[in-house]
């Protein structure tokens, strides 16, 4: 053709110097705060393991094993902790799996377009109350006028009704994921089932259920997580001030993995003196750190199922 | 002869269907589900009347009073001032640091990453991080912030400041500002990526350009609830440091005195005051927990506005 056209060479299609040391930069920017999360999560554990090893060495393993929780005069009863945070997340979990799997269901399966519209957000307004809000109500409505009413056995603080409290908050994170799950059925599922004459009733709990078990198991087991991290509700609703005897009893109020970090804190003056009843903080905070970590590693593992199934 | 067919109308096919019986079971499932629901949210209501009911008493009588006075150990002159200065200051924290690296950390994991082993554990490790439970971030933070860097976090406040708070939240809420944001950027059509390369566009050119404005709008919602959580919560607080009673924060203070200087928040100011006694105290508690919720529902208010406002504009 001739037209004198410049012949495009590699050089050319690379862009100019500038544009290039640009894309470059910019890239580095964003990765290094990519790679922040991963410094954060190494911070977790060094902060949390050193010290909790340092604790471990200093303390006679003996007093692992106690009467109860009472980290000032050298006792250290994890059963204690465990028992009640046990305690906390079988309860709320009592409450938030027929709540929120029932309102996932019904969001996703029954409800016309317009109410889902309406009824999801509203159940989401749920998450966004503070927790501390619902420890309050925890000790001021549930336990007056729902615990103590049906049990009058029960204290002003006791594991029962704060385990509500942590279900009620644990309601939105179960739904949420559950309905996330169910919606992700594809609906061809859903037609063959009607087309050879299922009701609603059947679609529901033999095929949509089914084909979405792993995210509701993951659903529930990221509840459950959540239940065992709370902090603020048994802060204020289970009794969990600086020391407590072992106890099974729900009714009763005492000591959970989170309330005994905290506790820790606040009174963290006075303790500090003391060496070895500051420093079970860290080897606590790191018991739950692994837990919840764990659990989270899990339901991530059921979630991806799901998603490779559709 | 001619033999009438009975019309099938909808209920009759349905009749048909379903034979004889009623199906009680699938009603009774249904209700059930119904009724699942509507617990849920009649358990919002009756959280949100208790307390409107119980903080009436304080609200209607001294009204912005109560909002403008300081803590105190006095029932009837404790106020929520100090606390709400506190938690706008530490959100503030969230939203200048926070937010940024976080949008940064998503844009990286979701355009530049490929897909590699170790990006994928950068990803999954970030969702795991998600759900750490908060008061775990408030030990890292008491370690970090408040024990290695006191020098500079707060020297007369051993750690114990602002400064430190906020940095804690702003760790504690990244992991769900680079979650929201890769979600919003995943939702953009590759298709409008690729138009943008065919042009000649480098990978920045397009991010900025093209996929940034598309994603916008989920990013500011993920952005602004990531804020509404960072208000409420409490117990990391605990652990570095924010004051759970009475303190004076004295006047004539520069902004670096401020910072690094004592400090609580609104959530903090709940907890001391739900376990202190008396009908008054309860008052105060539920006035203060109005002022909260307002708070938030203040905060989610914006991020509803200004998504809308952006969806108008793309």
């Amino acid at each position: 053709m001739g037209v004198g056209a410049p012949r495009v060479s590699l050089e050319i299609m690379r862009g100019s110097a500038t544009r290039r040391r640009k894309e470059l930069i910019v890239r580095a920017v964003f990765a290094s705060a990519a790679a922040l999360g991963l410094i954060i999560s190494l911070g977790i554990v060094l902060a949390l393991a050193g010290e909790a090893v340092l604790w471990l060495t200093r303390i006679d393993l003996g007093s692992l094993w106690a009467q109860g929780w009472f980290p000032r005069s050298d006792e250290f009863d994890l059963l204690t902790l465990f028992a009640g945070t046990m305690m906390i997340a079988v309860i709320a979990m009592a409450v938030a799996t027929p709540l929120g799997l029932g309102a996932a269901t019904y969001l996703s399966e029954y409800a016309s377009p317009r109410t889902r519209r309406i009824l999801k957000p509203a159940i989401e307004t749920l998450a966004g109350i503070p927790s501390v809000v619902l420890g309050y109500f925890a000790l001021t409505v549930i336990n007056p006028t729902i615990v103590q009413k049906l049990f009058s056995s029960a204290g002003t603080f006791n594991f029962l009704s704060a385990g509500i409290a942590v279900g009620i908050l644990t309601i939105p994170l179960v739904a949420t994921v559950t309905e996330d799950a169910l919606h992700s059925v594809p609906a061809a599922l859903r037609e063959a089932a009607y087309g050879i004459g299922a009701r609603r009733r059947t679609v529901t709990t033999k095929v949509v259920f089914p084909a979405a078990v792993s995210g509701v198991v993951a659903s529930l087991i990221l509840g459950f997580a959540r239940a065992v991290g709370e902090t603020m509700v048994v802060a204020i609703a289970a009794g969990a001030t600086g020391t407590a005897l072992r106890t099974f009893n729900p009714l009763e109020g005492g000591q959970t993995m989170t309330g005994a970090i905290s506790s820790l804190a606040i009174g963290s003056d006075q303790v500090r003196g003391s060496g070895n009843a500051f420093l079970s903080l860290y080897f606590v905070g790191l018991l739950l750190f692994a837990v919840t970590f764990a659990l989270n590693v899990v339901s991530e593992r059921f979630v991806r199922r799901v998603r490779r199934m559709y | 002869m001619a033999i009438v067919a009975p019309q099938a109308t909808r209920s009759t096919v349905e009749a048909a269907l379903r034979g004889r019986r009623a199906d009680v079971r699938g009603r009774l499932l249904e209700s059930m589900l119904v009724l699942a629901l509507l617990a849920s949210l009649a358990i919002l209501v009756a959280l949100l009347f208790t307390t409107m009911v119980t903080a009436w008493p304080v609200l209607s009588s001294r009204g912005w009073d109560f909002i403008r006075s300081d803590t105190s150990s006095i029932e009837s002159r404790a106020g929520v001032w100090q606390g709400l200065t506190g938690s706008f200051i530490l959100v503030a924290f969230v939203a200048v640091i926070a937010i940024p690296i976080g949008v940064a950390a998503a844009i990286y994991l979701q355009e530049y990453a490929r897909d590699t082993r170790l990006n994928r554990a950068l990803i999954a490790n970030v969702r795991n991080l998600a759900g750490v439970p908060s008061i775990v971030y408030g030990i890292l933070g008491l370690v970090v912030f408040v024990q290695a860097l006191r020098s500079l976090t707060g020297p007369d406040t051993y750690g114990k400041s602002f400064i430190s708070g906020g940095l804690t939240l702003s760790v504690l809420v990244m992991p769900i500002v680079i979650l929201v944001t890769m979600e919003a950027l995943r939702a953009v059509p590759s298709s409008i990526r690729e138009a943008a390369y065919g042009v000649g566009a480098t990978r920045w050119e397009v991010i900025r350009s093209h996929v940034l404005p598309y994603a916008a709008p989920g990013i500011f919602t993920g952005a602004i609830l990531s804020l509404a959580r960072a208000f409420g919560e409490t117990a990391p607080l605990l652990l570095v440091g924010a004051v759970t009673g009475y303190f004076s924060t004295g006047t004539g203070r520069g902004p670096v005195e401020v910072l690094q200087g004592k400090y609580t928040a609104l959530p903090t100011q709940i907890f001391a005051w739900a376990k202190l006694p008396g009908q008054e105290w309860r008052q105060n508690t539920a006035a203060a927990i109005v002022v909260l919720l307002a708070a938030i529902l203040i905060v989610n208010l914006l991020a509803i506005l200004l998504r809308n406002r952006y969806e108008r504009k793309w």
